[in-house]
């Protein structure tokens, strides 16, 4: 456990490892309550509470998998439509130009995929992956977040001594196991 | 379901650690099993007579298979359609069992995934052999080509082409978003140079952030509502390019439900086999328990069920329908040419899967293995006998033909399953065969409600 020596040194911000889930997720709360903000939370699985005690909530992927589904299907059934109708009008079969129920089946897999597509890609997006460095990884204990580790992490505002002073001794009395500060 | 009564799906003493541990290990510490080499070089010998099969039916072309007028489908869309059913029980069982929260999800998804990734690999090959032109297969692609042709919307072979593509795509994003969380976790636990770097690029800087979880989870959600649509419209839209001719025997309404019955059922035998044969390969018999094989074991039966009460509805119509040629089709499927094969369908998928209502044979893994095997054997045949007895004697008997598959069509067939072989046997090794991070959520929940 590194102290919190070295005042004039920039940091990226603190890191602290609970023993439970339960632990991280009632730290994680307290922490924006005594103001702390663009907290970040590290858990080997999605830990039910954990983003909304963290101040995140996320509303827009369903929405606009949606819409870009619908948007999709627009454009599948367009596409057949003005082939078959503007671009290229042939009759086969005595059917009509705008056969719609045969155009249907296409229409259908365009907008699922698009839809699918866009819910992967917003998440990404959303996620900012890929992204090959960051500073939690270079914390020697961060792999145990794939294993049974949970983490708060609070950002540096100032990187004042007092700052990180507060910081460390509000963590220690959350009941944090090691706290440690991550270079930038 | 209930799931408590007599073995626990998650040993009550594993942990996080333990999950993680082992199955990372099997990745990247285990050495593999002997009983692992030898069916590599049975596979990866099959793959090769696959690739030289596929080499002598591109050089020489599509008469080196049976198919000829009138029985002009033939063998690969026999076998398309019996690959993209195996498929589908991989996307339904991930997804479904993901919206309904079933706790033996966790175990399985990984292997059903893959197996439908590597499915329809097999499957989407078929009908490019079939094309007969396969170099003018981008024809079936809507672009602004030079002659100011547009593909047939109006036909189901445009309509497959469509679908298959959006289950490739749909399959190949589901199983890596899957895979994402596992592959940081098999990064922080590399120990090798190369290993650290390949499962660091595929993990993309994943760093199970609980705000990436959460819109993790959104976009997986998403996915999972999605699949029972796609895997429907799938089999569905394969199924129309039977039923929407007027061939007798395939112009049935009931064929899109009933085909996809089918696909669920040869999928959950092939989740059945593979979960069979890994648990016992790698020592996997804690995290893949008799239980699952159980559940397994339920689903096979619920879809034997209702592909049995399929076959009924279709003689029930071809009788009712009182036309004379559907009903010619039928008693030829009983007595004519073919009919050994209609009659070892109804043995396997019919007699012989009522097994399943056993719990011991549910949960003997030899049993099951063995009643995966024969069901989807049984499949098969099903979908030979469609394809087959449909086309071989329609309207005219001076059209009327009995042909039967060339050596050839057999390369193809079994070169494609070791080619499916293959590629799972390379998956176990370097992708965890168990999803650890739904493992670590099922281990939470456990902990949880006690």
């Amino acid at each position: 456990m590194r102290g919190i020596a070295m005042a004039s040194q920039q940091i990226y911000g603190t890191i602290a490892r609970f023993e439970t889930a339960a632990q991280l997720v009632g730290a994680a709360a307290a922490a924006r309550k005594a103001g702390y903000r663009h907290l970040d939370a590290f858990a080997p699985f999605p830990v039910p509470g954990l983003a909304p005690a963290l101040g995140f909530r996320e509303r827009r992927i369903p929405a606009l998998a949606l819409l870009i589904g619908i948007l999709g299907a627009a454009a599948g059934f367009f596409t057949q439509w003005y082939s078959a109708v503007i671009d290229y009008p042939i009759v086969v079969g005595g059917k009509p130009l705008a056969s719609w129920q045969a155009f249907l089946p296409v229409t259908f897999e365009t907008g699922v995929l698009s839809g699918v597509l866009a819910a992967i890609i917003a998440m990404l997006i959303g996620n900012r992956l890929p992204q090959p460095y960051h500073p939690v990884f270079n914390d020697s204990e961060f792999d145990r977040a794939s294993g049974d580790g949970f983490f708060l992490l609070i950002p540096s505002v100032s990187a004042t001594a007092e700052e990180r002073t507060t910081t460390h001794d509000f963590l220690k009395g959350e009941g944090a196991l090691n706290i440690r500060e991550l270079e930038p | 379901m209930a799931h408590n009564d007599r073995q626990p799906l998650i040993p009550p003493s594993l942990t996080h650690t333990a999950v993680s541990d082992r199955i990372s290990g099997i990745v990247l510490d285990q050495p593999s099993p002997g009983a692992w080499k030898l069916a590599f070089v049975v596979s990866a010998a099959l793959a090769l007579v696959f690739l030289g099969a596929l080499v002598a039916v591109f050089t020489t072309g599509v008469g080196l298979f049976g198919i000829n007028i009138p029985v002009a489908w033939g063998f690969p869309i026999v076998n398309t359609i019996w690959w993209i059913g195996i498929a589908h029980a991989g996307t339904l069982i991930s997804a479904v069992l993901l919206l309904t929260r079933q706790p033996w999800r966790a175990s399985i998804n990984r292997l059903a995934e893959a197996m439908a990734m590597f499915a329809i690999v097999c499957a989407g090959i078929y009908p490019l052999l079939h094309l007969g032109r396969p170099w003018l297969a981008y024809y079936l692609l809507p672009y602004p080509d030079t002659m100011d042709l547009w593909p047939q919307w109006r036909s189901p072979l445009v309509w497959d082409f469509f679908a298959i593509a959006t289950y490739l795509i749909y399959t190949m994003s589901f199983l890596y978003l899957s895979l994402l969380p596992d592959f940081a976790t098999l990064r922080d636990r590399a120990r090798a140079r190369y290993t650290q770097i390949l499962y660091g690029v595929l993990a993309m800087g994943w760093r199970n952030s609980a705000i990436h979880w959460a819109r993790y989870e959104r976009a997986n959600k998403v996915m999972a509502v999605v699949a029972a649509p796609i895997v429907v419209s799938v089999t569905g839209i394969i199924s129309l390019d039977l039923a929407v001719s007027i061939v007798p025997g395939f112009h049935f309404t009931i064929f899109p439900p009933y085909f996809v019955a089918g696909a669920l059922f040869s999928g959950f035998s092939t989740v059945a086999m593979l979960a069979v044969i890994m648990r016992t390969l790698f020592g996997l018999k804690t995290l893949i328990t008799r239980q699952h094989l159980d559940y397994l074991g339920r689903m096979m039966l619920v879809f034997a069920l209702v592909v049995d009460y399929a076959y009924t509805q279709e003689m029930f119509t071809a009788w009712y329908s009182g036309d004379n040629f559907y009903r010619t089709v039928y008693l030829d499927r009983w007595t004519g040419p073919y009919a050994p094969v209609w009659w070892s369908m109804i043995f396997l998928n019919v007699v012989l899967v009522q097994l399943l209502w056993f719990k011991r044979v549910r949960r003997t893994p030899w049993a099951i293995f063995c009643l995966a095997v024969t069901s989807n054997v049984g499949m098969w045949l099903e979908r030979f006998q469609i394809v087959f007895t449909s086309t071989h004697a329609d309207y005219m008997p001076s059209a009327w033909d009995t042909v039967w598959p060339t050596s050839w069509d057999w390369l193809v067939y079994t070169g494609s399953l070791g080619l499916f072989s293959l590629l799972i046997l390379v998956f176990v090794r370097v992708a965890p065969l168990v999803s650890m991070h739904d493992m670590r959520a099922a281990i939470h929940e456990r902990d949880s409600h006690g």
